[in-house]
């Protein structure tokens, strides 16, 4: 096998390591918490005994735990993760759904925040002060805005006094729009940050002076040489920020009504839902994993020191 | 004259720091031919690396520059504004730096930054480049031109990167090279290869300055010299003149502090302080056996690397053991044997009698061998100040007082900060630490090499005085021939992990008997050289 194919089967076989260790914290997380599914799932407030064992016995859950894990893992081996106890639909069917909407999202925001933050950072590294001071004073506010705050006023302003963009929904490109945009102004702030900093450092170092002295422009320098090097870090973020959008943007989603793995993950955990819950779990493992995968490729292509397969 | 293709009059640079203006170079003149180098000689913070990049309009932000005349090429450059500087950049003239693993951009092929200054001037068609980069490389001698100029910087050895790093400079053409410190990080043999190549760009009409700070570098090349002090011009004339019969005392002192053959010995840097006395009976005989030591790496990829095999020696008591050879020859992973920070895989190591390798880290009696590192300030906590940091090693303020006062300084500098002192001073604190713990043996991994000549010299007279007083061993490891020549009693040289060869300095040096050896004392530049170089002292 070459280095680089053995490289791609250890990091798939950690994979699966972290995908089943997700599952087993997520199963035995449920199974600790207070709370019994079977009366959520009945919903009254008082149902009879007989009909309280009749549904624990329809879900499984009067099996003993150890019988139940192994159900759990036998399904996750064939790719089935169960059936909801809310929806009465197969998980897998509920997550695709959610899926593409959130893929949608987090996509959109991610690359919306990151077309902002380079021309930004280009035009402010180590130069133009007043801008660079100005930006800086923004990037601090959009960071440390919360995002429901940011929404609110957006779908205040631009949706119910101007009327530019629907309130809710998910129709189309304009219902995308300010989802995206709400989500995209914190994170703006963060990877300005980190872009201009690591691009101040490269245009700091003595192959910049190299550079300039070849009679190169300072433009040239910024998207030729310090990009590059400010990319690396960038990268590192955005895995962790598109993992994070991937599994975890309720509150957007919440705002503006929009369907979502974040929404059902939420709205599973209050019903005590446990196959969606674990299934949502398993899937933002999986997505975490591979975003990894492919930021450590993509190390790769932009940095040649990386290019050895150790490790 | 007009075949001048430099010329500057009353070159003054100034930086603001704070609120002040400080001077950096203060009234320069100076004039450079075609087919002509002009040394500036000087240590950090002359104003020399100034001076260079005024010629590129790179002197930084917050510099103001006034001069009477400041021309290149028949142009006057003092009122250029960005857009007219960019078309002097790389065209007029070309810029070498000193290091070219960080001078060199590692994210891209060294193809790519060959040819940035001939795309940058619309000098070469897209189609042409991969051509143009190939001739570059052929100029500078660079084997195998077509695969060096696909791979990155750091796949290259460091003689390699430095002239692919002259090769960038020269893409455009331009009439004037600058190289500020191009061979110091080389070692002898590579940096006589560089200096070659430099003098043949030279004979080839290319008028060069250059920078240094050792004048040995510059009696190899220069026509003229122009020795730099606090911003200003203390002495020039031509090369020969200046190294024979020196007229300004800097020149002198610099000179004097140079370690060379027939000052062996000598003290290099003026007259001693007090002496100090033992504070233990120094044991005689031998104090380290190295018997057969090697040491493997494994390498990314899984390629194996030996970095140091089969190698023997032994250390006597008040004994100075010169270690020299190339980056890469194994020195360091000797010192770190030696220190009991690796572990050889196979052989033995033996310190005072006692088994060193392969005991248990409780049975290590420390103290007795101490270590002094390359960068004093890596190996300090930050916070520390120097009292505190020497204070470690288990004495009271009064020692820590006497230990300042040994290795030369103000005993008052105990309460600094060690980022506020200069490197000198650092490593003065740093060999103060180590004899801190009164130990029989001091392994000095390349103690010198980031110092100035002069501050080179006086932690070289430390050396020899720490010996002559307390009688400890010392392990001096160095790329640099003229400092193990300088006070070591034996040598042992070494080459790709192997010792090639050892024994006592003088005779490894009158009469080297491998090959190896008598290549590096051949590459070794001494300023005495310049006169062979000129006979005539041609102006």
């Amino acid at each position: 096998m070459s280095p680089a194919l053995r490289w791609l089967a250890r990091k798939l076989a950690l994979a699966v390591l972290v995908v089943l260790g997700a599952a087993t914290v997520a199963f035995a997380a449920l199974h600790l918490a207070p709370g019994d599914p079977v009366r959520a799932v009945i919903g009254t407030l008082a149902p009879s005994d007989d009909l309280v064992a009749q549904v624990r016995a329809d879900l499984d859950l009067d099996k003993p735990l150890a019988t139940q894990y192994a159900h759990m893992l036998g399904g996750l081996a064939r790719g089935d993760l169960g059936e909801s106890y809310q929806l009465r639909r197969p998980v897998v069917e509920v997550i695709v759904a959610d899926l593409g909407w959130t893929v949608q999202l987090a996509v959109a925001s991610l690359l919306l925040a990151l077309v902002v933050s380079t021309a930004l950072a280009v035009a402010t590294a180590g130069r133009r002060p007043t801008l660079r001071r100005v930006s800086i004073l923004l990037e601090l506010v959009t960071a440390s805005s919360p995002t429901f705050w940011v929404g609110t006023i957006l779908l205040a302003v631009l949706s119910f006094q101007l009327h530019l963009f629907p309130a809710a929904g998910a129709g189309g490109l304009e219902g995308l729009v300010l989802p995206a945009v709400t989500q995209a102004i914190g994170l703006v702030g963060i990877f300005t940050q980190v872009l201009r900093q690591s691009m101040e450092q490269a245009l700091d170092e003595p192959f910049a002076l190299s550079a300039r002295a070849r009679g190169t422009t300072e433009t040239a320098l910024r998207l030729r040489h310090a990009a590059r090097h400010a990319l690396i870090p960038v990268l590192t973020l955005s895995g962790w920020i598109l993992g994070a959008l991937l599994s975890g943007a309720v509150v957007v989603e919440t705002l503006f009504s929009r369907p979502g793995l974040g929404r059902t993950l939420v709205t599973a955990i209050l019903g005590r839902d446990l196959p969606v819950v674990i299934g949502v779990v398993v899937v933002a493992a999986a997505l975490f994993t591979v975003i990894n995968l492919v930021v450590d490729l993509l190390y790769r292509v932009v940095d040649p020191r990386l290019r050895e397969w150790a490790a | 004259m007009d075949d001048e293709v430099v010329s500057v009059a009353g070159l003054h640079v100034t930086y603001r720091v704070g609120r002040a203006e400080v001077f950096a170079v203060r009234g320069v003149d100076f004039h450079l031919r075609a087919g002509e180098c002009l040394a500036i000689v000087g240590e950090s913070g002359s104003g020399k690396s100034t001076v260079a990049r005024a010629l590129v309009g790179l002197t930084g932000p917050g510099a103001r520059l006034r001069s009477d005349r400041l021309v290149v090429s028949g142009q006057e450059l003092s009122r250029l504004g960005d857009r007219e500087w960019r078309r002097i950049r790389g065209a007029q003239v070309g810029l070498v730096l000193q290091d070219a693993l960080t001078a060199l951009d590692p994210l891209r092929t060294v193809g790519a930054e060959v040819a940035e200054a001939a795309r940058n001037h619309g000098l070469v068609r897209r189609g042409e480049v991969a051509r143009r980069v190939h001739r570059l490389l052929t100029d500078v001698q660079v084997p195998q031109p077509e695969l060096r100029a696909r791979q990155y910087p750091q796949q290259l050895s460091g003689g390699l990167r430095q002239r692919a790093l002259i090769a960038a400079a020269m893409a455009a053409d331009p009439p004037v090279l600058v190289a500020d410190e191009p061979t110091t990080a080389l070692d002898v043999t590579l940096q006589a290869k560089l200096l070659d190549l430099l003098a043949a760009r030279k004979a080839a009409g290319t008028a060069v300055l250059l920078i240094s700070h050792d004048l040995s570098v510059v009696a190899l090349l220069a026509d003229r010299v122009a020795v730099m002090r606090d911003g200003e011009f203390v002495e020039t004339g031509c090369t020969a003149d200046v190294l024979r019969a020196p007229e300004h005392p800097y020149t002198r002192q610099l000179l004097a502090a140079t370690p060379s053959a027939h000052a062996r010995g000598a003290r290099l840097a003026g007259p001693r302080s007090t002496p100090a006395r033992t504070r233990t009976p120094r044991p005689s005989g031998v104090l380290a056996r190295v018997r057969e030591v090697s040491k493997t790496f494994r390498g990314p990829g899984g390629a194996r690397l030996a970095a140091v095999s089969e190698v023997s020696f032994s250390l006597s008591a008040g004994e100075i053991l010169g270690v020299v050879g190339e980056s890469g020859s194994g020195k360091s992973t000797l010192a770190h044997l030696l220190l009991g920070l690796l572990e050889p895989d196979t052989g033995t190591i033996e310190l005072f009698g006692q088994p060193w390798s392969g005991v248990p880290e409780a049975r290590r009696q420390r103290g007795r061998v101490q270590w002094v590192q390359q960068d004093p300030l890596g190996s300090f906590d930050p916070r520390y100040r120097v009292g505190r940091l020497i204070a470690e090693a288990g004495v009271d303020r009064a020692r820590v007082r006497e230990l300042l006062d040994q290795v030369g300084l103000d005993p008052a500098m105990a309460d600094r900060h060690p980022r506020t002192l200069s490197g000198g001073q650092r490593q003065r604190v740093a060999i103060a630490r180590a004899l801190a713990r009164d130990p029989e043996v001091i392994v000095c991994d390349e103690p010198v090499s980031a110092l100035d000549v002069s501050v080179q010299a006086q932690i070289l007279d430390l050396f020899a005085d720490i010996r002559a007083d307390l009688g400890t061993a010392l392990v001096l490891i160095s790329h640099d021939l003229a400092v193990v020549h300088h006070v070591a009693d034996r040598v042992l040289v070494m080459r790709a992990g192997t010792v090639v060869e050892s024994g006592p300095v003088t005779e490894v040096f009158a009469r080297p008997t491998h090959p190896y050896t008598a290549q590096l004392i051949a590459a070794l530049p001494r300023p005495g050289d310049a006169y062979a170089a000129h006979p005539e002292g041609v102006a």
